[in-house]
């Protein structure tokens, strides 16, 4: 169909920071279709200079409320790499179950409150407090007791205080993580469950549309890669860490503040749609199930279902945390002050899954453990060239809709990445150009 | 009718805001107090005019002025959220350089590509009526001047320093278990979260009025950290407060 076609949302809603949808269509040819960023800079790299190793990680949460503690941990990680700092099984025990609890609250949020109002036709959640009071007030419990698990591990949920470089400043009581136990069994699993049911009634709005991509992500031998692995494509198999720069190979483009990136295509994807392509067989039988009573199957390549591959995460992190908290119980808690002696110092490169894909943080120290050198490259922004490209093959697929249908469906598509805009800029290498 | 409130954005990391989502047990009743008309993070809708505008993040660039100069002109009450929006916070680190270094370290040849500017607080550009210190905002400091503005009262004010509140708590000094902390010089109301979970204050909630800032840098010093250090600690939240 011979069409023109001028698509302009500006400051997209329901998700985190700033973004422009641009559509250009003239005649049937499409000419542009892509996701603007807007957000202002940052300058974390320049600010990092010159800091000590104590404050790399409390900096560096401020990139991003949303993914404070994903953060603060992958920057711990870094500096323990870069100075040869040792961490205890109890340490990297307690590290999972933060990410656990933060990936629940943020897979749990963009679900209920960002995506869902999408296929209820309202603007947000609020309208659905008057029509679906249940639902929201399950969607609050749930946030609340993942919450409750960053303070109570990590002293506070946005921008945590106990996570420092070589273990923790201080270590929860054993009443405290038991408490966390039964609310995870008796309140968090049965809203779990109901969640499913729910997303699964609204799972037959979600747009028919796939892309087959390169799908990254860490990968481990023995557990659903969250905080530790190698990185893993979907292409070409494994590679170390210490390597990302091969994989992320970042580059300028001139409509986004925030770099693009790719490996062995055009564009990747990153997050919970490529942890369960890449990572599925790792996960429970109650994972699978959520999985596949909401029509989630493996190797699937249709980007709006990320939110449903968070809703079957949201399960495993619930399951696990339990696991993780029995074991610490077996072991004993030990009240270990961290291990803040460096051994070495230079360059040192940490790496987790945070709710929205792989994070990585690079860190240089010189002799005194204050920081020459810091890179940063976040999920948000290895995500923005593969939106670009489903937006260059959606766009033609759905043309005979309305334009107000057209607009909604790369809304949704957008907003199904989960993106995080303030982390994508934090630092900023830019072209932008209005 | 219900005072009609906004929530806006700048320069930031936008926790401050996700603190509000964050109001799992509250959430419910305070919509039965206001109406929140403005919430891009959160919501589609978008209004006119507000009795109060909540304002997070800091003042960074040209179009940063012009979008809190509109915001201000359709505002009643102005109140700015957190410490990049109070004084800089964090983002003011980099007032501390040169900015044309601070530039060419990020964008290298394209350093002059972008528009930025020194990192502001609200306050630089326009009137702020009131302000919730902390990086983040508590929950708690936020609802305390919510109701107070619902209740059309005047907030809590915070004078003494967060040595007080951790003395209250009967935790022990962080200085004896051989850490530095800021808490002597940086204004209280947090009721010391961080010495409380072992780890040093970061003086995010500001620094107090009238501090004595040669004391505190003996103090730091003469607990093992250099003056070069001692500085960087205390600017870490305050670069546009304190001047070495």
């Amino acid at each position: 169909m011979s069409r023109d076609l001028d698509i302009k949302v500006h400051h997209l809603t329901r998700v985190e920071g700033h973004g422009n949808i641009v559509v250009n269509m003239k005649d049937g040819v499409l000419e542009k279709a892509h996701l603007s960023i807007v957000e202002p800079p940052r300058f974390f790299e320049a600010m990092m200079k010159g800091r000590s190793f104590h404050e790399a990680a409390i900096i560096t949460s401020r990139i991003c409320g949303i993914c404070s503690l994903g953060h603060q941990l992958t920057s711990l990680v870094a500096t323990e790499d870069a100075l040869g700092l040792e961490i205890s099984e109890q340490t990297s025990l307690l590290r999972k179950l933060l990410i656990h609890g933060a990936t629940l609250q943020s897979n749990i949020l963009h679900a209920y409150f960002l995506a869902a109002p999408d296929f209820l036709n309202v603007g947000s959640v609020f309208p659905l407090i008057a029509t679906h009071k249940d639902v929201v007030l399950r969607a609050l419990r749930m946030k609340r007791l993942a919450n409750d698990i960053g303070d109570i591990v990590s002293g506070r949920a946005v921008h945590p205080i106990t996570p420092v470089p070589g273990g923790f400043s201080r270590i929860p009581e054993k009443a405290e993580l038991l408490e966390i136990k039964r609310r995870l069994l008796e309140e968090a699993l049965p809203d779990g469950l109901e969640t499913i049911e729910t997303m699964k009634a609204l799972a037959g709005a979600i747009p028919q549309f796939e892309r087959e991509t390169e799908y990254i992500s860490l990968k481990h031998p023995d557990e659903y890669a969250l905080y530790e692995g190698d990185i893993f494509s979907s292409d070409t198999g494994a590679i170390s860490v210490h390597k990302y720069l091969d994989v992320t190979n970042e580059f300028v483009v001139n409509h986004s503040t925030s770099k693009h990136a790719k490996y062995n295509r055009n564009s990747y994807f990153v997050g919970a749609l490529a942890r369960w392509n890449n990572n599925h067989a790792q996960l429970g039988e109650e994972a699978h199930a959520a999985a596949e009573a909401m029509g989630l199957k493996p190797n699937c390549y249709n980007p709006y279902m990320n939110t449903i591959a968070q809703v079957v995460e949201a399960v495993h992190c619930i399951l696990d945390s339990v696991r993780i908290i029995d074991r610490l119980m077996e072991m004993g808690l030990k009240n270990e002050k961290p291990n803040q002696t460096p051994t070495r110092y230079g360059r040192g490169i940490g790496s987790n899954e945070v709710p929205r894909g792989i994070l990585f943080h690079d860190y240089t120290y010189d002799n005194k453990g204050n920081i020459i050198k810091a890179n940063c490259i976040i999920p948000t922004g290895q995500n923005l060239a593969n939106i670009d490209d489903d937006m260059m093959k959606l766009v033609p697929e759905i043309i005979n809709k309305t334009k107000e249908e057209i607009t909604l469906n790369l809304e949704m598509l957008v907003r199904a990445y989960d993106p995080c805009i303030s982390c994508s800029v934090h630092m900023l290498e830019v072209d932008f150009i209005e | 009718m219900k005072p009609q409130v906004a929530f806006f954005d700048f320069t930031s990391c936008e926790g401050c805001q996700l603190n509000k989502l964050n109001f799992e047990n509250d959430l419910l009743d305070i919509l039965k107090h206001v109406d929140i008309v403005e919430f891009r993070e959160a919501m589609d809708d978008k209004a006119d005019h507000y009795d109060i505008a909540f304002i997070e993040g800091s003042i960074t660039s040209p179009s940063c002025v012009e979008r809190i100069h509109d915001i201000r002109r359709r505002s009643d009450i102005l109140v700015a959220l957190g410490s990049c929006a109070v004084n800089g916070g964090v983002n003011a680190m980099k007032n501390l350089h040169p900015i044309d270094e601070v530039r060419e370290t990020v964008y290298g040849d394209d350093k002059y590509l972008f528009a930025t500017l020194p990192a502001m607080a609200v306050s630089s550009v326009v009137k702020v009526d009131y302000e919730v210190r902390g990086c983040p905002m508590t929950q708690q400091d936020f609802l305390k001047l919510l109701i107070a503005l619902v209740l059309g009262k005047q907030p809590p004010k915070y004078g003494s320093p967060v040595c007080v509140e951790c003395k209250l708590k009967e935790n022990e000094c962080l200085y004896n278990r051989g850490m530095v902390c800021l808490g002597p010089i940086t204004r209280g109301g947090c009721d010391a979260v961080c010495p409380s979970f072992g780890q040093f204050c970061t003086g995010c909630r500001g620094i107090l009025d009238n501090p004595n800032i040669d004391g505190m840098l003996e103090v730091m010093t003469s607990h093992g950290i250099s003056l070069d250090e001692a500085k960087k600690r205390m600017l870490l939240y305050n670069s546009n407060e304190v001047q070495l």
